[in-house]
């Protein structure tokens, strides 16, 4: 193996770290009150309804939750235009021949688990991105899929503009279904996101595990940092 | 039916011997159905005072005439009354008293006459399959029928859930090609009126704010009038507190049950369906599905058959059988991506061990002060 020097980076910026942390307790949030909401505690009592609320604060939460999942979202968005060339939207949106062909490594580094290579990119790679750009679109479906089915008990404007969501994929029931159906996607998305930033830290021991807190990663020094 | 000077809905209602008393009591109960303050109401007796009645003619297609059954049940019997009346001089396959030759005259006359003018009910689908020799009339096919009088209609309702959305004729795999009338006329008001069948007053109360303001009411996005489907059977539920207080019904004989809670876990498609059963109710506002203990069925959704089983509120998922849901294909997927996760960091441990040695080696190459690192 060649002699590898490695420096420092600095990749993720205040915002994005923060965007990270704030998405990953909404979808928290939004996950499990909204998997109680979709499957509710069985509790057998004798009490009266007006002695408790717990499954109108789950759905509070739920909304809440929701409100600053999507606001956060929207940031991010604007933060792939503004940020540094690490957060910025060319990352997600593949559309250079090398990118393509990174992908490709990535799968397999990933799946075939064959010897790793040093990265050209020090951000995002290019599967890792696409995936992203994926996770993008599902965050938008379920913004307006949730948006949409909370128009029908809200006056509040930003709910009212996802109003013709409802109609258009045939009533609440379809949107519900799909609302749901999106809810295992994170779920998933979540188990193999976690696994893989582990996988990487521990087979090429560049620090992406710590980079979502301090925002560095390890490079080697011949490494030129990517300009996309 | 041939009255030149059409009288207006207050002189036929004395010619039926309505009284001054009753009739201001029918528009008290409209003006309150269509939503409208106490204030309004001199405006609603000035236009049934002086508003001729509506030429109306009423086609049964696909459908098992509930909605009639349900119409001529209305509370306030006065303008089923005077619709039914119209309707039985004009058209309507179930209840006029002509037929065959005569009552396609009849419709044809009044289609001629009121150019334009008449008001048509649809209750039931259009089968378009097979040229839509599913559902003939008169020896013509129920596309013809709507297509010729919905050209000349000034505007069209559309009775229940067959006509609204195809309700059980379009469930899958819907063999004669049911559609709804707002698929087929185009260019004319449709009003649809969901519901299998729709409540009564829903019903009367759609065509007196016809009578009312010679314009169609405020729809919503599914072409619903606001002013009975703008709230889900949720939302009105007198059990709704439960909801909220996460008070389930978790089997049809539990205690739960008998106390009355929530009927989500259920399957009650209350939560979304658009409908007015939670403040009109059913038969004179005596009850309706959930004060007797059943959950809602949904049924003036669109595609409710399909969206089965009523008692559970997630349907199955189409492709994995009839016990699948979306939480089983979820678990299951959630499941698999476990052990796939699991198998792939038993691998790289295995191969991990060649890697540490490496990164040894190169950390030696450098100077060696990470060797004691690597020798974990």
């Amino acid at each position: 193996m060649k002699k590898s020097v490695l420096g420092l980076v600095y990749v993720w910026e205040i915002p994005v770290r923060f965007y990270h942390w704030l998405n990953f307790l909404a979808v928290a949030a939004l996950a499990v009150t909204g998997y109680l909401i979709g499957k509710p505690l069985a509790i057998q009592g004798a009490a009266e309804a007006s002695f408790s609320y717990w499954f109108g604060v789950v759905r509070f939460i739920h909304f809440v939750a929701a409100y600053l999942f999507f606001f956060n979202f929207l940031f991010r968005l604007y933060w792939g235009f503004v940020g540094n060339p690490f957060a910025s939207w060319k990352n997600f949106i593949l559309h250079r021949k090398e990118q393509f062909k990174e992908m490709g490594e990535v799968l397999k580094v990933d799946i075939l688990q064959a010897t790793v290579k040093p990265m050209d990119t020090i951000g995002h790679n290019a599967l890792a991105g696409f995936t992203y750009f994926l996770t993008f679109l599902a965050f938008a479906f379920q913004a307006m899929t949730g948006f949409g089915m909370y128009s029908a008990m809200s006056d509040a404007w930003l709910p009212r503009l996802f109003a013709w969501v409802v109609p258009l994929m045939g009533g609440d029931f379809a949107v519900r279904q799909w609302h749901h159906m999106f809810m295992w996607f994170f779920i998933i998305f979540s188990m193999v996101h976690v696994y893989l930033v582990f996988y990487h830290d521990y087979v090429e021991g560049r620090g992406i595990l710590s980079s979502m807190a301090g925002g560095w990663k390890f490079v080697e020094k011949e490494c030129k940092p990517e300009n996309s | 039916m041939d009255d030149e000077k059409k009288p207006t809905i207050w002189e036929s209602a004395q010619a039926r011997g309505v009284s001054r008393r009753d009739f201001i009591r029918a528009c008290t109960w409209m003006t309150a159905s269509l939503g409208l303050a106490s204030s309004s109401m001199a405006q609603v007796v000035k236009a049934l005072e002086t508003k001729p009645r509506l030429p109306v003619v009423w086609f049964h297609f696909q459908e098992c005439t509930c909605c009639s059954e349900s119409f001529i049940r209305s509370s306030h019997p006065l303008i089923a009354e005077i619709v039914l009346d119209k309707i039985s001089l004009d058209y309507t396959e179930t209840l006029q008293a002509a037929a065959g030759k005569q009552a396609e005259e009849a419709l044809h006359r009044t289609m001629r006459k009121y150019k334009g003018e008449y008001l048509m009910l649809v209750e039931g689908a259009v089968p378009l399959a097979d040229d839509g020799v599913y559902c003939c009339i008169g020896g013509r096919s129920a596309l013809d029928i709507v297509q010729e009088a919905g050209r000349d209609a000034k505007a069209l309702i559309a009775w229940g859930s067959c006509a609204s959305n195809g309700c059980i004729q379009a469930a899958h795999p819907n063999p004669t090609g049911a559609t709804p009338v707002h698929k087929i006329v185009t260019g004319k008001p449709v009003i649809n009126v969901p519901g299998c069948p729709p409540i009564a007053e829903v019903m009367t109360g759609t065509v007196a704010h016809l009578l009312t303001f010679d314009r169609i009411p405020q729809l919503d996005g599914l072409g619903r009038p606001k002013a009975f489907y703008s709230r889900r059977v949720h939302d009105t539920c007198y059990r709704r507190p439960n909801y909220d207080a996460g008070l389930f019904v978790n089997s049809f004989d539990d205690e739960n049950a008998r106390r009355g809670y929530c009927l989500y876990q259920m399957g009650c498609r209350g939560p979304v369906t658009y409908n007015a059963c939670g403040v009109m109710r059913w038969n004179n506002g005596v009850s309706y599905p959930i004060q007797s203990g059943h959950g809602c069925i949904g049924c003036s959704e669109a595609k409710f058959w399909d969206n089965g089983p009523f008692y559970r509120h997630l349907a199955s998922f189409p492709g994995f059988g009839i016990e699948t849901t979306a939480d089983k294909v979820g678990a299951v997927a959630a499941v698999a991506t476990a052990a796939g996760i699991a198998a792939h960091a038993i691998t790289t441990n295995i191969r991990k061990r060649k890697i540490i040695k490496e990164g040894i080696e190169t950390s030696e190459d450098m100077g060696g002060s990470a060797a004691s690192k690597g020798g974990e």
